[in-house]
């Protein structure tokens, strides 16, 4: 067991874990916070993204004793006030999703792309959710919610 | 998953001494991890060695890019000096997986984890790099013994990779479009001493490809590769790829490479 001290979301939350907890456990099972999503056992869906200090990284491919200090936020901590996220937002107005399993995934990785380029073109956002995987909606208006969140960010 | 003790070592000394054969390093996790939810690896130890800060960083000086072992593929790929000193080093950093992959992703654990498809593995051999350990300094033509095999002894951690500078060099791959993988991928390198092709995901192992090498020393163009017989034999052959197309898929990435030096 180790003891982990992460500000999630804002919260600063201190807990016992087994070593082995990986990040993507440690937010569905002990912190039920459900949001974040595992769609593989084999690190390729990008389902479980989250972002550790500020950049995207799997969940599911981490262990949470590794992140001892860190700052993580999931898809629960993207709303402020009842209002969300311009990626959210994006994602609602250009129906970028269908089921919806790949879409916390798909928000926190496009968050993280617009972080670094201001105005993707549809190939860059296309490389950039490289890692991410939709069963459903044939990615075009994942790309056009990504283009329209840039658009207003 | 099976459960082990994580420790975070905080020097080389320490993480060296707490290996044995039941345990692993953890740079990345992007290998190790995977596979201990596959079960298909198991540790009774991990040891972290991220938290280590002699191992990570880069360093650019003329004739030399010295990359720490715990570097991310993000970084690299992102290094503006980098990108100055062997464009396609940076280039090849950012066409590994994806960006979460890249975010933690190392240099070290992945020539270490020696995957025959693997990217980094080729830039060793085509930019005649050396591997310094904590205890030697290995040729990249000596580390590579096999498939998912290095000449690295229990406990020897790699600090960091040293390669030379090229005049001109350029890294051309056929990724496989889940994983970004190599199916072929060939790092063409010419140096003032010598010209090489170093040729990952076609066998079980990278290799400098001395016949592609041998005819571009004596006339550098693309044109002249297609005079150069390049055998299947030894060739990975799976559902991605036949022998035969990856044999094929040398030259024609070869050729792109040359042309794009
Ligand atoms: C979805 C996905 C896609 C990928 N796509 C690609 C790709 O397109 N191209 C590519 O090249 N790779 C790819 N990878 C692999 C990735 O690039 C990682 O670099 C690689 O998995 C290993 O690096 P790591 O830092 O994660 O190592 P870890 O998983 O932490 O460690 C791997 C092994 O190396 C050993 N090790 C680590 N560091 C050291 C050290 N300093 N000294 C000695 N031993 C050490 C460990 O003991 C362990 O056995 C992909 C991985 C995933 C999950
Ligand atoms: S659950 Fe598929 S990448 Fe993490
Ligand atoms: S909306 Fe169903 S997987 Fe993407």
């Amino acid at each position: 067991m180790k003891k982990i001290d992460v500000e999630i979301n804002g919260k600063r939350i201190s807990k016992e874990i087994p070593d082995h907890t990986l990040l993507s456990d440690f937010l569905r099972n002990i912190l039920n916070l459900t949001g974040t999503h595992i769609g593989c056992d084999t690190s390729q869906c990008g389902a479980c993204v989250v972002h550790v200090n500020g950049r995207s990284i799997k969940s599911c491919t981490a262990f949470a004793t590794d992140l001892n200090g860190s700052k993580i936020t999931t898809i629960e901590g993207l709303a402020k006030n009842g209002k969300m996220h311009p990626m959210q937002e994006a994602f609602k107005k250009m129906h970028g999703l269908q089921c919806g399993f790949c879409t916390p995934g798909m928000v926190m990785s496009a968050i993280d792309l617009l972080k670094n380029k201001k105005n993707p073109s549809d190939k860059e956002i296309r490389d950039w959710l490289e890692g991410n995987i939709c069963r459903c909606t044939g990615y075009q208006n994942i790309v056009a919610a990504v283009k329209e969140a840039a658009s207003k960010m | 998953m099976k459960t082990f003790n994580y420790h975070s070592a905080k020097d080389v000394k320490e993480a060296s001494k707490l290996a044995s054969s039941s345990s692993a390093f953890l740079a990345g996790g992007m290998t190790t991890i995977p596979s201990m939810k596959l079960g298909l690896a198991t540790y009774k130890n991990i040891i972290d060695i991220k938290g280590i800060k002699k191992l990570s960083g880069i360093k650019v000086s003329g004739k030399a890019v010295t990359i720490g072992a715990t570097t991310k593929h993000a970084e690299v790929a992102n290094s503006k000096e980098i990108k100055k000193a062997i464009p396609s080093l940076a280039a090849l950093a950012e066409g590994i997986g994806d960006p979460q992959v890249r975010n933690r992703g190392t240099i070290g654990g992945s020539i270490a984890n020696n995957d025959p498809a693997a990217d980094y593995p080729s830039a060793c051999i085509a930019l005649n790099a050396v591997i310094h350990t904590n205890s030697r300094k290995i040729d990249a033509e000596k580390f590579f013994k096999g498939m998912f095999e290095t000449v690295l002894k229990s406990g020897e951690i790699i600090e960091a990779i040293e390669f030379q500078v090229p005049q001109k060099s350029n890294y051309q791959k056929f990724p496989n479009p889940a994983s970004r993988y190599a199916i072929v991928g060939v790092y063409v390198a010419k140096h003032k001493n010598g010209i090489n092709v170093a040729v990952t995901g076609a066998k079980s192992c990278v290799y400098n490809d001395k016949d592609l090498a041998k005819t571009l020393s004596s006339n550098f163009s693309a044109a002249s590769i297609n005079n150069v017989r390049v055998s299947s034999s030894g060739m990975n052959s799976d559902i991605h790829a036949s022998a035969e197309y990856r044999a094929n898929m040398v030259k024609v990435f070869a050729k792109k490479a040359v042309e794009a030096c």
